[in-house]
C-alpha cells in the first residue's frame, strides 16, 4: 500500500496531546521544537506543518 | 533529371524551410541542442517529401502511391510519443515539472507541425506543376502564414487578468489575497518566503475562462514557466520552498504562489501573462446550448 501523504513525526511541546503511530519528539520550549523541526524537515525531505499551537507534523507530500 | 525534378526539390526545400521556421528554440527552452533539433530536421523533411511527392503521383495517375501518406500518420504518430516519452523522463529531475498537460501539448504541437510541412510542400508542389515557380513561392509564402496562424494559440493574458498581489501569513497559513496556499510550520521558512515570495492573482474574464484556468495542468505549466523565465528559489530537499497555484472556490480566481530569483513584479507579470492557454485544457462549457431548455445560443 503507497500513502499519498504521511505524518513523518510529531513534535510537541505537549505530549498528552498526541499518541498514535509516528515518532513523538517532545520538546520543552517553542525554540527547541523549532530546531528539531528544522532538522527533520531538511532530513526526510518533509514539510514541517503547524497544526496547532505547540504542535508540529513533519509530511511527506 | 525530367519535368518534376525542380518542381519536387523545391517542395521539399520550402517543407524543410517551414519546418526550420516553426522550430524556434525560445525562452521554453525545448529541444535545446542540435540533436534534438537534427531529429525534428529529418522529420521535417521526410514530411515535405511525402507532401512534395504526392503531386507528381497524382498526376501520374498512380493513385496507390497516396496510400503513402496514411503511412505519414502513422510515422508522425510515433513523433508524438517520442515527445512525449522523452519529455516525462526528464520532467523528473525538473525543479518544478511541466506536468503531463504541458508536455502532451507540445506533442501535440509538434505532431501537428509535421502535418503543416506536408500541407506547405503539397501546396507549393502544386503550385509550381501547375502554373509556375512564382506561383509556387506565393503558396509557400500562404501556406507559411497558415502555419503560422496555426502555430500560435492564445495567451493566458486573453482569457484572464493577472494582478500581484503580496503573499501573507495568518498564522502558519500563507495566503495570496484570500486564496489559502499552504500551511508552513517554522519561522525562518516564513521569512523566506515573505522575502521572496510573490503572488499573483488571476481574475478569469468568463466562466469557460474559469474553467480553464482550474486545470491543474494548464496551473502547473503556468509555474513551470516562471521557475524556468525567472529562476527559483529551491532545491532538492526544501519541500516547503514549493510554488503553487490555489483555487478560490467561490469566485474561481486563482491565487498563484511563486519564488522567483530575479525579484522583478513586472516581468514576473508578463511571463504570466504571456503563458500558452493548453489546448487540452481549454474547456468551453459556454459553448452548450441551453436551446432546449428555452433559452437561446451561448452563454458565455
Amino acid at each position: 500500500m503507497t500513502h499519498e501523504k504521511i505524518i513523518l513525526a510529531v513534535i510537541t511541546m505537549n505530549g498528552g496531546r498526541v499518541a498514535g503511530g509516528a515518532p513523538i519528539f517532545i520538546c520543552q520550549t517553542k525554540e527547541e521544537m523549532e530546531q528539531i523541526a528544522a532538522n527533520l524537515e531538511a532530513i526526510l525531505d518533509g514539510i514541517a506543518h503547524e497544526v496547532a499551537e505547540g504542535l508540529l507534523i513533519i509530511v511527506k507530500h | 533529371m525530367n519535368e518534376y525534378t525542380f518542381p519536387i526539390l523545391y517542395g521539399v526545400a520550402a517543407g524543410v524551410l517551414t519546418r526550420l521556421y516553426l522550430l524556434r528554440t525560445d525562452y521554453r527552452q525545448y529541444p535545446t541542442y542540435l540533436h534534438g533539433r537534427t531529429i525534428h530536421i529529418a522529420l521535417g523533411a521526410i514530411a515535405a517529401g511525402l507532401g512534395t511527392v504526392a503531386v507528381p503521383a497524382i498526376m501520374e495517375k498512380e493513385f496507390a502511391a497516396i496510400t503513402f501518406l496514411a503511412l505519414a500518420a502513422s510515422q508522425f504518430r510515433d513523433v508524438r510519443n517520442m515527445e512525449r516519452n522523452t519529455l516525462n523522463e526528464l520532467d523528473q529531475y525538473e525543479l518544478v515539472p511541466r506536468g503531463k498537460t504541458y508536455i502532451e501539448g507540445i506533442a501535440i504541437v509538434f505532431e501537428g507541425r509535421n502535418y503543416l510541412v506536408i500541407f506547405v510542400s503539397f501546396l507549393s508542389t502544386l503550385a509550381y506543376l501547375v502554373w509556375n515557380v512564382w506561383a509556387a513561392l506565393l503558396a509557400s509564402m500562404v501556406g507559411l502564414i497558415v502555419a503560422r496562424r496555426f502555430m500560435s494559440g492564445s495567451r493566458l493574458k486573453d482569457i484572464a487578468d493577472v494582478q500581484y498581489v503580496k503573499p501573507h501569513f495568518e498564522g502558519a497559513g500563507l495566503y495570496v489575497d484570500n486564496i489559502y496556499i499552504m500551511n508552513i510550520g517554522l519561522p525562518a521558512r516564513r521569512e523566506e518566503i515573505l522575502r521572496y515570495g510573490m503572488g499573483f492573482i488571476l481574475t478569469p474574464k468568463n466562466f469557460n475562462a474559469r474553467t480553464t484556468i482550474a486545470n491543474l495542468g494548464q496551473r502547473q505549466a503556468i509555474l513551470h514557466d516562471v521557475s524556468t523565465a525567472l529562476g527559483i528559489y529551491r532545491d532538492s530537499g526544501t519541500p516547503a520552498l514549493v510554488p503553487l497555484a490555489k483555487r478560490d472556490l467561490n469566485d474561481g480566481r486563482v491565487g498563484i504562489f511563486i519564488l522567483p530569483q530575479v525579484e522583478d513584479v513586472e516581468k514576473a507579470k508578463a511571463v504570466i501573462e504571456n503563458v500558452p492557454v493548453l489546448e487540452s485544457a481549454i474547456r468551453m462549457p459556454g459553448k452548450r446550448r441551453w436551446k432546449r431548455k428555452g433559452g437561446s445560443g451561448d452563454d458565455a
